[in-house]
């Protein structure tokens, strides 16, 4: 079963590719759906029946290099089911949803052969995520890693006769390099340290990674921060953390339900569920772990700025997407790792409910995109508006504090409400994070200032820009509005559904993540203290043979996540005041009401605002210059260095000197040409036999040994 | 057979010599005839080798296929191949039949066009074959000539002056390496390689590394370091290795495509060949002192010329460049070592034989079509040419080490060797996978994407059959190594492993410090 919903998207993906012309268009687009609802619903069966024991099906042999060995195989345990789910779930509806999406669209011509292709990148991407998640070595990771990247630069690119598309394309696939950097230096690393690029080889020895010291270019350092780091910068090139985000918001070039599938809900996920997936490097890289925590809060703060201010509906939920994903970093660097795949889950459903809402306005309004243009759509597209609602509920948090817990153990409230407190609070109990906690809090009332924001400027007040547009805007077709209704089911219910399981007590976590109970006395009890998160002077090896022995110590690579006994973090979470599991809720509140007032109450207060800081204002509306700084200190100077070494360089010094006699001789050469098909070579040829001929007999002459 | 290696090899060279005599005229029936013999000659080469590789067993990490035949006065005609040589010589037989079919379209000179590839193609097969230093080197210098008349009869408009200067960089190159064969000649009295009965062959020598002085100074490793330094000229010039490289973008850009797709896919992999042959067993002392230097410059290479990939106008020249950045690559991984390092080192080899044969191909199919290589006279080609973009695209993306493809494997397992060595190292090489992304994709976004507006590609064609046919066996073997490279590393692993094991335990009876463990498991 598990082979088949991996491979099957890729056989897909090559039906429809190659054999659209025997199939119709048409047929490709319903197989490659078809299929993805199939895998869909096996996902499904398998996340709910997996009893938490980790598996691992071996496909075909793969890299086999004196002791460097990887396979192609699938991994199945509790962070591969949740990525299942989350990966064919949305994939099969934004597939469903793109056969009306792309049904005419205005970038081609009327002869024009294109959906088939993009149903074929799509489902081709779906593979190399499901690749990518259900990997058991960073080898066949980064395979799916590298084939999203591939398949993001395709579907960015897909209006290849745009160059902005085409630019687009090209940065994101650069940008993702540069993070790739980092992620293949890490793999090295580890390799190097462990002699393997498996999991289940590299995660019991996650704990001497953390006592080793690693020489890396100048000086020691320790292993794990290093492997940490390093991996870390590949997550966030990804996931579009600060400093390696700036391909994401022009990455909107592509066809929205591309935005939806892989710049919001999956893809970009792909490097949180990195740093998840390797908890048990990141619980003994204390270092590595903080630098994690502190560029996603920073993240989640500076994306949600920038996003105040962005009137291009699909910039603001990329910046969007870029902060929420800054919140699940901060959670896995701070140790809650479930907290933070429980929002990636729950971000997959309302963040892609969205973006497709988001593209459903866009056609109704002739792919109009600037919401200075839009205005009293509410009426003109009920259920587009409905939905949009659920998900901006969902994202900004929306839900009853205290009620829930109170009546039925789990917070009420939308999807959203659950797992972006779980973080808050979750980095609230991590040590050191004030800081972290701060920036998350704020960001949460700016989530819900540009949420709202987007809501009213699109849905309320009057039509604004082309009249003719909005007399024409009408609700999109069935087919893309089935799947706006699944997920705002999904926005709506996930967090209740899965919130025990996700950051609930210790044994319904245990149970869903199959750790060994998280009790920390019993383990120092039973075993006399030599429990392996002790460090001692034991031969390694022999330690971990020991304690892997022991079904209920907690080693790392067990479970499908490594909590470290250290790590109290979701227990002080439990235990936080009032105070901080109100903040994240009085923040939504606050944001509500400032984009309430803004843009219902007084439509005429931001530009006022924008007016009297208008310095602010640019700095936002302009990204923080990124952009700018990043072409004069990067780019410019690169291809300048390029130039320099070509003309100078290859052109001057090493032709001019090397060459310096040859510039002498080459012109008389040259004369020599007329000759050249004349016999010239023979002389050549001739002159090296003679040479040959004296060295051997000089040999034959001095030697003759046999 | 015990000729299997003798038959191989010089079955294109008589069916040049058939051409040369019996085929008369230069009319269209001459011409084609002569295209035929060609194929035909490479293709039975390539077929044989089949049985080769058939009847090769890997598990044996001696020589196989021996052939000895004692030739002009006191020396030996002695072939034979091991895990390491095989990989080359089936990537030249695999690539010549293509290489013929990709000059089908050329009229000016036939049979001796054809006659300059069949020769070429004999002397590169002597060269991976040869297990006699003279031998290898009559071979090695051999391949000047047809390539030199490739470049200077059938090249483009400043086709002389890059020939001579392939010609003499090269030539000047080979002159150390003569230098060294006489030197190993004068101490031990031999050339073999591979030993007679008892194992006496130079592969077994240990050559003294005593510190020796040189004209006052004292050189350390002694013998072993300027042999070394002697092969490693020669060897840097033909790969080509910075600052030794400028000949390599002049001949690929004036060298008619075939002559490309051959220079890069083979002729470049006979310095890799001479690293693993002769360099790296012969001299392990010397490849300790010295090997560092040679990886240092290696990275300055990878990392200037894809600099200079970046900001070329000539679509020839981004591929040229980027061959020198692939071919630095592989270097660093045969210095490393490393079982990774050499594995992916030959692994690059053959994927880099593939993908650049591909892409100068491209660049081909379009020159055909337009007679430039100027990229501001393309755009937008995937309008009209649909199929020619996919190609386009696959090796494009192979080229900047895509997984999946047999590229990704070599670089990936070359910097895990590297790794080992030289942090340092591997991580300058790394950030090849970010340049040569850049380059490739700007490349490929000039020439393909966007609209086509220029007035003269609006009749452009597509791929016709015989140039997907030439595609097609590149593209499947490219993805067949990348998803299951045990093809490869099973054929070369066991004497990889040998070579390996031999060089450490010389470099540990030099300097025994040298090996440390790095996490105790």
């Amino acid at each position: 079963m598990l082979p088949f919903i991996v491979l099957a998207p890729l056989a897909a993906s090559i039906v429809a590719g190659f054999g659209w012309r025997y199939i119709s268009e048409r047929g490709a687009q319903y197989l490659t759906t078809a299929i993805l609802f199939l895998a869909c619903l096996l996902s499904w069966i398998v996340f709910l029946t997996f009893d938490g024991h980790t598996q691992i099906i071996p496909l075909m042999r793969w890299i086999d290099s004196g002791s460097f060995e990887a396979q192609w195989s699938i991994r199945l345990d509790r962070l591969t089911t949740i990525m299942l789910v989350v990966v064919t779930t949305v994939s099969s509806l934004v597939h469903l949803y793109s056969i009306g999406y792309m049904e005419h669209d205005e970038n081609w011509k009327e002869h024009e052969h294109y959906k088939a292709r993009f149903f074929a990148y799509l489902s081709f991407f779906t593979f190399a995520m499901l690749a990518l998640v259900t990997a058991n070595n960073l080898v066949q990771l980064f395979f799916g890693w590298e084939g999203v990247g591939v398949a993001s630069y395709l579907l960015i690119g897909f209006y290849y006769r745009k160059p902005s598309a085409n630019a687009a394309a090209m940065k994101a696939f650069i940008v993702n390099r540069v993070g790739d950097f980092g992620f293949a230096l890490g793999i090295f690393a580890i390799f190097y340290l462990t002699d393997s690029v498996n999991f289940d080889v590299i995660f019991p020895q996650a704990q001497i990674m953390g006592q080793t010291q690693l020489h890396f270019l100048w000086r020691d350092w320790n292993a794990a921060d290093v492997i940490g780091v390093l991996l870390f910068i590949g997550a966030a090139g990804k996931s579009a953390q600060l400093f390696l985000h700036t391909w994401l918001p022009d990455a909107m070039e592509g066809p929205t339900p591309v935005s939806a599938l892989i710049h919001a809900a999956t893809m970009v996920t792909a490097g949180v569920f990195l740093v998840c997936r390797m908890s048990p490097i990141y619980e003994y890289a204390p270092a590595a772990a903080m630098l994690v925590l502190v560029i996603g809060a920073t993240t989640a703060f500076f994306a949600a700025t920038v996003g105040l201010v962005q009137n291009d509906i699909k910039r603001v939920i990329a910046y969007s997407t870029c902060s929420q994903l800054g919140y699940m970093f901060a959670a896995a660097g701070a140790g809650v790792y479930s907290a933070a795949m429980f929002h990636l889950m729950t971000h997959a459903f309302f963040k892609a409910l969205l973006f497709l809402c988001a593209g459903s306005v866009i056609t109704a309004m002739h792919h109009e995109q600037d919401m200075r243009a839009y205005g009293g759509l509410r009426k003109k597209i009920p259920f587009t508006f409905w939905m949009m609602v659920i998900g901006t509920l969902a994202i900004t948090g929306t839900g009853l504090p205290f009620v829930g817990d109170w009546l039925f153990g789990v917070p009420l409230g939308f999807a959203g409400f659950d797992s972006k407190d779980a973080i808050i609070e979750g980095v609230w109990g991590a040590d050191g994070a004030g800081y972290a906690f701060w920036m998350l809090v704020i960001a949460a009332a700016f989530t819900a200032f540009y949420s709202w924001r987007l809501i009213f400027m699109t849905f309320f007040g009057a039509p604004k820009g082309d009249r003719h547009a909005h007399d024409h805007a009408k609700e999109s077709p069935l087919v893309m509005l089935i799947p706006l209704g699944i997920l705002g089911l999904g926005a709506t219910f996930a967090g209740m559904i899965w919130y025990n399981s996700f950051f609930g007590n210790h044994a319904d976590m245990a149970k869903f993540f199959h750790l060994p109970h998280h009790v920390e006395t019993s383990i120092a009890a039973s075993h006399g203290g030599s429990a392996p998160t002790v460090a001692s002077d034991d031969a390694p090896g022999a330690k971990l043979a020991e304690s892997t022995g022991q079904a209920e110590a907690n080693v790392p690579g067990i479970g499908a996540i490594f909590v470290r006994d250290e790590n109290h973090a979701i227990d002080n979470a439990h235990a936080a005041p009032v105070w901080v599991k109100l903040s994240p809720f009085i923040a939504m509140l606050l944001g509500t009401l400032a984009a309430y007032i803004m843009y219902i109450r007084s439509p005429a207060l931001p530009g006022r605002l924008a007016e009297a800081n208008r310095p602010l204002y640019l700095f936002l509306l302009n990204k923080w210059y990124f952009d700018e700084i990043y072409d004069a200190v990067l780019v410019k100077p690169t291809l300048a260095v390029g130039r320099f070494l070509w003309r100078w360089g290859d052109g001057v010094v090493i032709d001019g000197t090397i060459d310096g006699l040859a510039t002498r001789v080459v012109p008389y050469l040259t004369g020599l040409a007329k000759r050249l098909q004349s016999g010239y070579i023979y002389t050549y040829a001739f002159t090296m036999v003679i040479g040959i001929t004296l060295l051997v007999t000089w040999m034959t002459l001095t030697g003759g040994a046999r | 057979m015990d000729n299997l290696l003798s038959i191989i090899t010089f079955i294109p060279s008589v069916a040049a010599l058939v051409l040369a005599v019996f085929l008369r005229g230069d009319d269209e029936a001459a011409q084609r005839n002569a295209k035929y013999v060609a194929l035909l000659a490479t293709g039975a080469s390539f077929i044989i080798s089949l049985f080769v590789l058939a009847g090769f067993d890997p598990s044996n990490t001696g020589f196989q296929f021996m052939e000895n035949y004692r030739w002009i006065i006191g020396l030996h005609y002695k072939m034979g191949i091991d895990g390491i040589s095989i990989s080359f010589v089936l990537l030249t037989t695999f690539l010549m039949p293509l290489v013929i079919l990709a000059c089908w379209n050329v009229t000016y000179r036939v049979k001796e066009y054809m006659m300059a590839f069949l020769i070429l193609e004999t002397l590169m097969l002597g060269v991976f074959m040869s297990l006699d230093l003279v031998l290898f080197y009559l071979f090695f210098e051999g391949c000047l000539i047809p390539m030199f008349l490739i470049i200077g009869v059938w090249g483009g408009e400043n086709r002389v002056y890059a020939a001579f200067k392939f010609f003499l960089y090269t030539f000047g190159g080979s002159i150390f390496m003569l230098v060294a064969i006489i030197a190993i000649y004068k101490t031990t009295g031999t050339t073999d390689m591979a030993g007679s009965v008892n194992g006496n062959g130079l592969l077994t020598h240990r050559f003294s590394y005593q510190t020796i002085d040189v004209l006052g100074m004292p050189i350390k490793g002694g013998l072993q370091t300027l042999l070394w330094i002697g092969f490693f000229i020669s060897f840097a010039v033909k790969m080509p290795l910075w600052p030794l490289h400028t000949w390599l973008p002049a001949a690929h850009v004036e060298a008619p495509t075939a002559g490309s797709v051959v220079l890069a896919a083979v002729l470049l992999k006979m310095a890799d060949y001479g690293f693993l042959r002769f360099t790296l067993p012969m001299f392990p002392v010397g490849t300790q002192i010295l090997g560092p230097i040679a990886m240092g410059l290696a990275v300055v290479a990878i990392i200037y010329t894809s600099l200079v990939a970046l900001v070329q106008q000539d679509m020839k020249k981004v591929i040229a460049y980027s061959s020198v950045a692939h071919m630095a690559f592989v270097l660093v991984g045969i210095f490393s070592a490393t079982q990774q390092g050499i594995e992916g080192g030959i692994m690059l080899v053959i994927a880099h034989g593939f993908v650049s044969a591909g892409l100068f191909l491209c660049v081909g199919v379009i020159y055909d079509r337009m007679h430039t290589r100027d990229i501001a006279a393309f755009g937008g080609l995937v309008n009209r040419m649909p199929v020619y973009a996919l190609v386009f695209m696959f090796f494009t993306l192979a080229n900047v080490g895509l997984p999946g493809t047999a590229n990704f494997i070599g670089e990936f397992l070359i910097l895990v060797g590297a790794f080992q060595v030289n942090t340092w190292v591997a991580m300058f090489a790394t950030t090849a996978i970010i340049l040569s992304a850049a380059y490739a994709l700007w490349l490929y976004r000039r020439v393909v994407f966007g609209d086509l507006i220029k007035e003269s590609l609006k009749g452009i064609k597509d791929l016709d059959l015989r140039e997907k046919l030439i595609f097609a066996p590149l593209i499947a073997l490219t993805l067949l190594f990348g998803v299951y490279p045990s093809l490869v590393t099973d054929l070369v692993g066991p004497s990889v492993a040998d070579l390996v094991n031999d060089v450490t335990a010389a470099q540990a009876a030099y300097d025994p410090a040298a090996l440390t463990a790095p996490m105790q498991h």
